[in-house]
């Protein structure tokens, strides 16, 4: 059996836990074994989760704020129902319970998966190290294992049919963390389950500048992002910094316009599927990691790439 | 407050990664290695900030690994660390890792342990979540910014698309990210004085280690970049959608 934390921050399924129940029905069927998935409090449409592969969707009352409960619940339902894996997004709140339910099931833990494991010779499963500059091909020996599965690594797939939610008999011990608040930006999708990143960097010489980054950003549905010293110089918020020092991404599409492709900036993209640079200086060394550039002033281009994409989905 | 800060030593940002004994093990030949950048410039000046603070207590830094790991270790007692242990044993994998680091700090009675939220080289976050349930303490992980009152701290954390504040009475363990603290070079009094500083080093417990690392691999190599004319950005998003088909 494989169990699956659906993660549902403000009780919507996110997209990145929709791929961990595709990655964990798609193991299953490899292992010769079922996976059912796992949601926390009031979650919308959670039933949902069989189309993309759970068998069973079980559900705990209460609200996911600590990450120790949440932990023991998870792993309380692993040990009830027998799951010899345990996956969940990588996520902020993956990062929170990974090594917490790893711990409670005495299992090996290997996080930021990016593949499914290759079972010809025990289970040994990929992901990113060094900052995206390699793989790592990492064996767990262990009887039990907890995954965590990077954003946009595999493709969501429809395998099944809505299934009924089950209340499962675990329940949340007592919180020793106080949530005072959370203030997220309104609509938009959350940089590391976006497919389309419009990026940008000092070059766009001024937060005044950026309506053409956000033109382009919304003519394409991308999410938007930045570099360190645009965060640092508050231009633009503290969360849309990409890099080694903010967050690694891998979206289908990363558009990076006015930055240059410092070593610690590639570090947090590298791994997006195509790359796009604008940038007036030729040797930017950006433009060793894109696969396609233009050179030239981004004044001038990123209005003219906005109307191009325009025309195209007209 | 008795504090505990966990490094880890990691190449440099910018070092060129190899790997050697056909890309089953990394290549350390002309690398240069450095305290990981969250442990050092976040995690240890917030917990210096700490002791300072409050005038009393003490910043003890932890690291698993062999003795080349004591440059750095003295990098930390440099920067203000009051004093260190190092745990004798190669750190092969996060299971390990955080076992050792809980058995060394169940009994200490520390106020918080301190972590980067994680390292550059495996990218894992998963240590101080780990420790964290051996130690049977809370956690609040990718920490940004922190106050302290009382026996209270008040906690902002990096979520996806935003913050959440938390509210945590201490004992607790900690992930410390950007913003966190601010970084702190240490000046020539600092180094001088880090050499008389106890650097202990205690014997590892006996831990079966679950996972290993069986092969490395570089990603495949860029194909070279395909410029667009500048005026051509139809071209551009022709590209886009035919070729890259991700538009």
């Amino acid at each position: 059996m494989i169990l699956i934390y659906a993660e549902s921050p403000d009780g919507q399924l996110k997209k990145v836990a929709l791929e961990a129940v595709t990655y964990g029905a798609k193991l299953a069927t490899a292992m010769g074994t079922s996976c059912a998935a796992l949601t926390i409090g009031t979650v919308l449409d959670a039933g949902s989760l069989g189309k993309y592969g759970a068998g069973k969707v079980y559900n705990i009352a209460g609200e996911d704020i600590d990450n120790q409960n949440v932990a023991r619940a998870i792993a309380d339902v692993a040990e009830k129902i027998g799951a010899e894996v345990v996956i969940m997004p990588f996520t902020s709140t993956g990062k929170s319970i990974q090594g917490r339910i790893a711990a409670r099931l005495n299992a090996g833990v290997v996080s930021g998966v990016s593949a499914l494991p290759d079972l010809s010779n025990g289970f040994v499963v990929r992901k990113p190290v060094f900052s995206g500059k390699a793989f790592a091909d990492a064996k767990i020996t262990s009887e039990k294992k907890v995954l965590s599965l990077m954003g946009n690594a595999i493709s969501l797939e429809e395998l099944g049919e809505p299934v009924g939610v089950e209340t499962i008999d675990v329940t949340l011990t007592p919180c020793k963390v106080t949530r005072l608040s959370i203030d997220k930006q309104a609509g938009g999708i959350p940089l590391p389950e976006a497919e389309l990143v419009v990026s940008g960097g000092r070059g766009l010489k001024g937060p005044e500048n950026w309506n053409i980054l956000l033109d382009l950003a919304e003519a394409l549905g991308a999410s938007t992002a930045c570099s360190r010293p645009v965060a640092d110089m508050d231009w633009r918020p503290h969360h849309e910094h990409v890099g080694q020092t903010g967050i690694a991404i891998r979206p289908n599409l990363y558009i990076a316009m006015g930055i240059s492709g410092a070593i610690q900036h590639l570090a947090g993209v590298n791994n997006s599927k195509t790359i796009v640079v604008i940038n007036k200086d030729a040797e930017a060394p950006f433009f060793k990691a894109a696969d396609y550039g233009v050179v030239g002033d981004l004044f001038d281009i990123v209005p003219k790439l906005t109307e191009a994409v325009k025309r195209l989905k007209a | 407050m008795k504090l505990l800060v966990c490094i880890s030593q990691t190449p440099d940002t910018t070092a060129n990664i190899s790997f050697k004994d056909n890309s089953t093990s990394f290549n350390p030949d002309g690398v240069q290695f450095i305290m990981n950048p969250y442990d050092e410039w976040y995690a240890l000046v917030r917990a210096l900030e700490l002791k300072e603070a409050t005038g009393a207590g003490s910043v003890t830094i932890l690291n698993v690994g062999p003795a080349s790991n004591d440059t750095v270790i003295r990098k930390g007692l440099a920067i203000g660390a009051d004093d260190a242990v190092r745990i004798d044993a190669e750190a092969v994998s996060a299971n390990f890792v955080a076992k050792q680091i809980a058995e060394y700090a169940k009994d200490k009675g520390y106020d918080a342990i301190f972590f980067g939220k994680e390292t550059i080289d495996f990218n894992g976050a998963i240590v101080p979540s780990m420790v964290a349930e051996y130690l049977d303490l809370p956690f609040v992980a990718l920490a940004q910014h922190m106050e302290v009152n009382g026996s209270t701290a008040t906690l902002k954390r990096d979520i996806e698309g935003g913050v959440e504040t938390l509210s945590v009475d201490f004992p607790l363990i900690i992930s410390a990210a950007k913003g966190l603290a601010e970084q702190r070079i240490p000046n020539m009094k600092g180094i001088m004085m880090s050499r008389r500083k106890p650097l202990n080093v205690v014997p590892a417990v006996d831990v079966t280690n679950p996972v290993e690392i069986v092969q490395y691999e570089m990603p495949p190599a860029k194909s070279a970049v395909k410029l667009i004319d500048p005026d051509n950005m139809d071209e551009l998003v022709n590209l886009l959608h035919n070729e890259a088909k991700v538009i």
